[in-house]
């Protein structure tokens, strides 16, 4: 597996919608490049039979009765937004100028 | 009646029953102990000194009236800021939940208000419960009581620290990779993570869903016990709650105390021991398990092979699930919203990234970055995938382990607490700290530390670590207690009866 880079840091935080500054991209980009180092025998452990495990417990579907319950009222709901208007959550503009 | 904020948690209830002490007697010992030492050990980001107390009258008049509502009802505790509570501040070490103010309890926090225990307030954490040190906290770091400048573990410092001096007789933490244990191991106390799925997870701000588990941070076995029966049991809300009753663990805790391990066969760990464990830490543990000897224990070695790759599958599963978990923080609904300097109309995107840089710390972008890494495409199958597999090959070393052994032991954590700062840019030297309590949580199966005595070499305390199959919570503390009882019995007293006392704050500088 190849190292990471500082460009492809850049582009993940990019895609985890982290804006980085330059001088956190010095900072982080080389203790990723450890960290991943640390963990690159994963790839080298397991056979091809082997079945994933995404959860601890044997676990199926849970189901319950699709009956109306008390829920949190629209004020709090609303409590810990930013910005409120009109009972909603208010947001910046959701599209590029050129949209 | 010795001062109460020295006394345990059973104690204390046992001192209501009998009429000899009130909660708000007590709930306003432990806020003044709060006032007279948090200044300096930061175990709290958030007192909730009015609240306590009205809960505290509460319980007194429901006592007065013969309508107590368990044993612990007026019993004070604190509570982890990663669990929501309504009314309270929630911040889980954030500056992006600053101020945040959650509209409902968590199930946890519902069945201690039902249970009728006062909450102090809300303490101190790694950011998001990543960490081992609780320096990635936002708002400072909290300070081991046993030397102000070691680090009280992590992510739950706050907790353990909280208890360990005295500031609340018990505390609720999270264990997500060993923030439960290792805080508990480096402060002389002790924690369990429970079963996955015991504990409701409802209302508990998730890092990694498929690991994340709350759980009792206490002085003593039976205290924990106690705290876990309150807490424990199928919860509707949570659909990974597993629905069977919680194994009766106070009535475990009190048959082990009497202390006859016959019959009981113990793992000792061959990966989890020797090479990379202080030799303090080292000693402590072995001393420990001959005492289970001693109580009629047999004792074999067991090898997990995969525990090896256990700490690496971790930070590959961790991170992918957290960087999903913390996508929620887009600064729109709840929490910071910051615009970006020198974009006169930003839009919602703009805004986020904007929110996510200033609002996160150092550790949690690492984090989002990994697992954005390991679940983008062209990596998954090396990665996570892989990561996904050697869990199933750790539980089946688990499986095969508790063919051999009842429960299996180990040192909590390879050293005694390092200094503050040591290991803050050193992310994989950090992670090492919780090499023996991650496979637990892979796993899925419970684990509990209690102190093991004092490594020789700095006078710190180290952790003894059991774990047993999963729904056996009980044996934790069957076998907890009784290593308990006979550690009690050797040193003459408990342990944090050798912790240095701590400067008190002056009322006048407090408040």
């Amino acid at each position: 597996m190849p190292d990471i880079t500082r460009d492809e840091v850049a582009h993940l935080a990019d895609l985890a919608r982290i804006d980085l500054s330059d001088a956190e991209l010095d900072h982080l980009a080389p203790q990723l490049a450890v960290i991943l180092d640390s963990i690159r025998s994963i790839s080298e452990v397991a056979a091809e039979d082997i079945p994933p495990t995404s959860h601890p417990m044997p676990l199926t579907n849970v189901f319950r009765e699709d009956l109306p319950r008390p829920c949190l009222t629209a004020e709090e709901a609303l409590s810990g937004a930013p910005q409120v208007e009109e009972q909603r959550f208010a947001v910046p503009r959701i599209l590029g100028e050129d949209a | 009646m010795s001062h109460p904020i020295r006394r345990t948690a059973a104690e204390l209830a046992d001192a209501l029953a009998a009429g000899e002490t009130t909660s708000v007697e007590l709930t306003e010992a432990h806020l003044a102990r709060i006032d007279a030492v948090d200044v300096e050990v930061h175990a709290f980001l958030h007192v909730d000194r009015a609240g306590a107390l009205e809960q505290a009258r509460e319980s007194d008049e429901r006592r007065a009236a013969g309508r107590s509502v368990g044993p612990l009802d007026g019993v004070p505790v604190a509570v982890k800021d990663v669990l929501t509570t309504k009314g309270l501040p929630t911040t889980c070490g954030s500056r992006i939940l600053e101020n945040w103010v959650p509209p409902y309890d968590a199930t946890v926090v519902t069945r201690l208000r039902q249970a009728g225990l006062p909450i102090l307030g809300k303490t101190n954490m790694d950011e998001f419960a990543m960490g081992s040190s609780t320096e990635h906290s936002a708002y400072g770091p909290t300070r081991n009581p046993w030397d102000l400048d070691r680090i009280p573990g992590g992510s739950g410092g706050g907790s353990a620290a909280a208890v360990a001096a005295f500031e609340a007789p018990f505390a609720i933490g999270t264990d997500t990779g060993g923030s439960i244990r290792q805080p508990g191991a480096v402060t002389g106390t002790v924690g369990v993570k429970p079963t996955y799925g015991g504990v409701s997870r409802y209302g508990l701000v998730a890092l990694a869903n498929s690991l994340d588990q709350a759980g009792p941070v206490t002085r003593t076995i039976l205290d924990a016990a106690l705290l876990h029966e309150v807490i424990g049991g199928h919860d509707p809300l949570d659909s990974t709650s597993i629905d069977q009753p919680v194994p009766p663990l106070v009535e475990a805790a009190r048959q082990g105390a009497a202390g006859d391990m016959k019959g009981l066969r113990v793992g000792v760990v061959k990966e989890l021991t020797g090479e990379g464990y202080q030799p303090g830490v080292q000693a402590r543990f072995d001393e420990a398990v001959q005492l289970l000897v001693d109580a009629g224990a047999a004792v074999v070695e067991v090898s997990c092979p995969h525990f090896v790759h256990a700490l690496a599958a971790y930070y590959l599963i961790l991170p992918s699930e957290a960087s999903s978990n913390l996508a929620k923080f887009d600064a729109m609904r709840y929490g910071l919203r910051v615009y970006p300097e020198g974009i006169a109309d930003p839009n919602a995107e703009e805004v986020m990234r904007a929110t996510r840089d200033a609002g996160f710390g150092d550790e949690v972008k690492r984090r989002i970055i990994l697992g954005t890494y390991a679940l983008s495409s062209g990596y998954y199958d090396a990665y996570y995938g892989q990561a996904q597999k050697v869990r199933t090959l750790i539980s089946r070393d688990f499986a095969a382990a508790f063919e051999a052994a009842d429960v299996l032991v180990s040192p909590t954590a390879p050293t005694t607490a390092f200094k503050l700062g040591e290991k803050l840019d050193d992310p994989v030297a950090m992670y090492l700290n919780d090499i023996a309590t991650i496979p637990a949580n892979l796993a899925g199966v419970p684990g509990l530390s209690l102190p093991s005595g004092l490594a020789e070499e700095d006078g710190l305390p180290a952790g003894f670590q059991i774990l047993a199959p999963a729904m056996a919570d009980d044996r934790l503390y069957r076998v907890g207690a009784a290593l308990e009882a006979a550690l009690l019995d050797r040193w003459g007293g408990p342990l944090l009866d050798s912790a240095p006392a701590l400067a008190e704050t002056p009322k006048e500088a407090v408040r």
